[in-house]
């Protein structure tokens, strides 16, 4: 791999520079499917062309940090690299689809637009926080159709602690109609209650409106029901679209609002799901912001849109399927630096769009590189809670946990069920962490895990796994000349202090702390 | 005399706050965070004729104002009452320590739907915002760990989340999580940020991103807490051995020392989160160490602020989320220990134009009850923004764009500390 000759290696550079622009980019763009039959359309007429696909260093990385919320390890990456197979990308999406990280990470996600979390503003608590968080990630591991997961959202009665889905109305910010509607209105239709007609979003409480709460002797259960005397006559309610049901006194309205939702109005529900999904695999949304689906708010692409939400219902709402969708299409595959100089490259979805990871991402990669895990714990609210060693942070169910990481990161407070809650903004106060903490120096140079990466091995093996380990890929001629100039080739490369030093340069590159 | 006018008229103006009450405008605030509610007899309420199953037989002292006497647990502070006043008529009857600091630190009851920011974070803000703060350090710091009961900036951005130093002022090197790490010298941390910027393959292949741009700008900030001046306040070898003394050394006398550093330094907001005060068991044992490094701490924090001209432009306050319970639970597993109690709890004020030298408010022989003048989280908190230059009524910026003010409208004036509140030629003396 390494070049030992001057000669060769500038060559080699030259080619490189000629052939591939950059260490981010790899084969051309073709046509996979449906999705990027319409961007190529889109970007034609705005007289843009694709950017070439990524590298396979860069997809690696990409696919599993998308997919899992977590780097791939040094030998996944090197594997990868390696292999020949012309159809690995898609063996690689099979594995990470199937794999226990991915429901981790996807629950993550669902639990941040439902709210998951023990205390402020609403009170969960914790052992129904790990109720419901655990329901969720069965639902994404087992794949339940998403139509289903809806309807069990809608329809749950029962213990917060038994039948965990009712903490979908103990998620509201009071058991008000109207607010258990506004959660509803976002979660499935990504739509703001707020900014409906009264009229609309009184038609839409009134589903809720038979929904009742009480206590049980058990100390924070709480049984949400629905009450059949609440009503004493029959009653004509009506749909976010303006359709009409009839149901009788004594009968509960959530069934029938689930059957609505599923059915008349599924285009709603699953144009918010792809739309979400989107969302969440670019950093943008065809409608963008994703939560504020309405009119006025006109999508990038309306036919892509329609692409996505019948696929996503003719796949009887596989959640999976929809994902795999998207990732395997060319332009999701497209390289983070072409068209570089084009203004509306990521508007347009003419490039991958860089932007920084999730806070809890972070946390799970430099544990990945250092070997050391973080521990959590909550004094909110008693019960005290602790997570045993060696949890990934992408795993926490509460989002009450207290960590002062993943608050200066910016993980969703949780409070709203708005996507911006996230905020993946990088400040001040991050890079101080990344470029001065003690903490870090410490972890990383008392690693044993570096310690056997350095132990009787050569200097260039050395540097190669640390470019595999922090960034899923080797070295490219640029970055060896500037390390043949820092670490010469002929002296010693095994020394803790080395090891670790090259090991911070790289956590503290942009290419460590944004998805690419 | 014209030129101090002048001053707090021009600092008014830019504050954007009406002259006409003239009120004297603290520059910092250091809150002293009692961590699971600290004993209001035991401490600055005592009630010598209550009883051993009340006061354990600890007696009350005079302190250096006549007519007021402390627990003789805190001899030091005993000589400097003329700078503290105490107000012995807390209350919220909140119980739970989540809710009670929520309380005590927003002047709200939760239950509303909205997470309020704390008070560090809104007075923190004002600075910023009015033009008051522009110091590299960030304008509100938890010494040393944060409260992590809630989410102390609430709804505003998390650049108004306190940042926790982490580290022990009273080790050899006071490490400070991202600023001060051991064994980074200026030539190492400059050799590696030229070698980062050498490795920079992403940036440089696009060059006109501006979320890698951000990554840039936010790393020269860094870059200038790293190594510029602003991190010397958390150099605490910097001071005199005897100074150093005087706090006493341990984690909070150095943390007292700490946070008079970084007033020096300008910052807002500090809080020192003392933590070891939800003493249910044997409370006896552990108040006889915590107390006298309180008493030591406060005392030299408060004499040295006043000595340095520092405490009428600092308020220092001191507080629990709630006190203890009175009545002493001698029975197992217990042993001597004291119950979470917010009926009636004391809290001190000091400096930045509040007066020293009062008592606000009474509590019945055993401070069980409030007898006088009750206070509630609001009232306390509504003049400490008001003392700090953040009218208290003033309307609250919030992503929701709801009609919110600093502190809850119904609290509107009623029940602050006016009775305490220096006037603007007080202050000038």
């Amino acid at each position: 791999m390494r070049l030992g000759y001057v000669g060769i290696f500038l060559m080699l550079s030259a080619f490189m520079r000629l052939s591939a622009s950059d260490c981010y980019t790899g084969g051309t763009f073709v046509e996979q499917n449906g999705i990027d039959r319409e961007f190529v359309k889109l970007w034609e007429s705005r007289g843009i062309k694709p950017s070439p696909l990524c590298s396979d260093g860069v997809f690696v990385r990409r696919i599993c940090i998308d997919l899992t919320g977590e780097a791939p390890d040094a030998t996944l990456a090197e594997k990868f690299i390696k292999s020949k197979k012309n159809d690995k990308r898609s063996i690689l999406i099979d594995r990470l689809l199937k794999s226990e990280s991915f429901a981790d990470y996807w629950s993550m996600k669902y639990s941040d637009i439902l709210r998951v979390k023990s205390e402020f503003p609403v009170n969960l608590w914790p052992n129904a926080v790990q109720a419901y968080h655990r329901w969720i990630r069965d639902a994404v591991k087992t794949n339940m159709p998403y139509n289903k997961f809806v309807t069990a959202l809608i329809c749950s009665s029962g213990s917060n602690f038994r039948y965990p889905a009712v903490n979908f109305y103990r998620s509201a910010k009071s058991h008000d109609p109207k607010a258990i509607a506004g959660i509803a209105a976002l979660a499935f239709m990504g739509q703001r209650f707020e900014l409906w007609p009264e009229q609309k979003r009184k038609n839409l409480a009134e589903f809720f409106s038979t929904v009742r709460f009480k206590k049980s002797a058990e100390w924070k259960e709480e049984i949400v029901y629905h009450d059949a005397t609440a009503w004493t006559k029959t009653r004509i309610l009506t749909f976010p679209d303006g359709s009409q049901v009839t149901i009788e006194a004594g009968t509960d309205p959530r069934p029938h609002l689930a059957a609505w939702i599923c059915g008349k109005g599924k285009k709603d529900l699953a144009s918010a799901a792809v739309n979400r999904t989107w969302f969440w695999l670019f950093g943008r949304a065809i409608v963008n912001e994703a939560d504020d689906m309405r009119p006025e708010n006109p999508p990038v692409s309306k036919v892509l849109l329609n692409y996505l939400a019948d696929e996503f219902i003719a796949s009887g709402y596989d959640f999976k399927k929809l994902c795999r969708l998207i990732v395997e299409s060319s332009t999701y595959q497209q390289s983070p630096t072409g068209n570089a100089e084009n203004p509306d490259r990521e508007k347009l979805f003419a490039a991958y769009p860089v932007r920084r990871l999730d806070a809890e991402i972070i946390c799970d990669n430099l544990s990945l590189i250092t070997g050391v895990q973080d521990t959590y714990s909550s004094v909110i609210p008693e019960p005290f809670t602790y997570i045993p060693y060696g949890q990934k942070a992408v795993a926490i169910a509460d989002g009450s946990i207290t960590s002062s990481f993943l608050d200066s990161f910016g993980r969703s407070a949780r409070d709203s069920g708005y996507l911006s809650e996230r905020n993946n903004k990088v400040t001040a106060a991050q890079r101080l962490f990344l470029l001065n903490s003690s903490d870090l120096q410490r972890d990383l140079y008392r690693s044993e895990k570096l310690k056997k990466l350095y132990t009787g091995r050569s200097r260039d093996e050395i540097i190669d796994s640390i470019y595999l380990l922090v960034l899923s890929r080797y070295p490219s001629p640029s970055e060896d000349a500037v390390l043949d100039k820092t670490y010469p080739k002929r002296g010693r490369f095994n020394s803790r202090d080395a090891v670790s030093e090259l090991t911070w340069l790289l956590i503290n590159t942009k290419e460590f702390l944004f998805r690419h | 005399m014209n030129k101090i006018v002048l001053f707090i008229a021009v600092m008014m103006i830019a504050a954007n706050i009406h002259s006409a009450d003239a009120l004297p405008r603290a520059r910092s605030v250091i809150e002293i965070w009692m961590w699971g509610g600290p004993s209001q007899l035991d401490t600055f309420d005592p009630k010598p004729n209550a009883g051993k199953d009340y006061n354990n037989g600890l007696k009350a002292i005079p302190t250096n104002v006549p007519g007021i006497s402390i627990c003789e647990t805190l001899p030091l502070l005993a000589k400097q009452a003329d700078k503290y006043s105490i107000i012995r008529s807390m209350t919220h009857g909140i119980n739970g320590h989540e809710t009670a600091t929520y309380m005590m630190q927003t002047g709200r009851e939760p239950g509303s739907g909205i997470v309020f920011p704390s008070i560090g974070a809104m007075i923190a803000r004002a600075k910023i915002e009015n033009g008051l703060y522009k110091g590299k350090l960030p304008a509100y710091i938890s010494l040393t760990k944060n409260k992590g009961r809630f989410s102390e900036c609430g709804f505003l951005s998390p650049r108004y989340k306190p940042m926790a130093t982490g580290g022990n002022p009273n080790s050899g090197i006071f490490q400070v999580e991202g600023i001060v790490a051991r064994g980074m010298t200026p030539e190492r941390i400059a050799r590696r940020k030229k070698l980062l910027a050498s490795l920079d393959t992403l940036g440089k292949a696009l060059p006109n991103n501006q979320e890698l741009k951000d990554f840039d700008s936010s790393g020269d900030d860094a870059y200038e807490l790293i190594s510029g001046d602003a991190a010397k306040a958390f150099k605490l070898d910097l001071e005199p051995k005897g100074v150093r003394d005087r706090y006493g050394r341990n984690t909070f006398g150095q943390a007292c020392l700490a946070a008079r550093r970084l007033v020096e330094s300008g910052v807002p907001y500090i809080t020192i989160n003392a933590q070891g005060w939800d003493t249910h068991k044997k409370h006896f044992d552990a108040m006889k160490r915590q107390l006298a490094e309180m008493d030591q701490g406060i005392s030299a924090l408060l004499q040295d602020l006043s000595e340095r001209g520092l405490l009428d432009t600092t308020i220092v306050w001191w507080s629990g989320e709630f006190g203890r319970t009175p009545k002493i639970d001698w029975s197992e597993p217990w042993n001597g220990g004291r119950g979470h109690y917010a009926r009636c709890f004391t809290s001190v004020v000091a400096g930045g134009g509040f007066k020293g030298g009062y008592v606000v408010g009474e509590s019945d022989e055993r401070a069980e009850n409030v007898v006088s003048r009750p206070v509630y989280p609001a009232n306390l908190l509504g003049s400490i923004c008001e003392l700090a230059g953040l009218d208290p009524d003033s309307p609250l910026a919030n992503p929701m764009g709801l009609d919110l003010k600093v502190m809850p409208e119904s609290d509107k004036g009623k029940g602050r500390l006016k009775e305490i509140y220096k006037n603007a030629q007080e202050i000038k003396k």
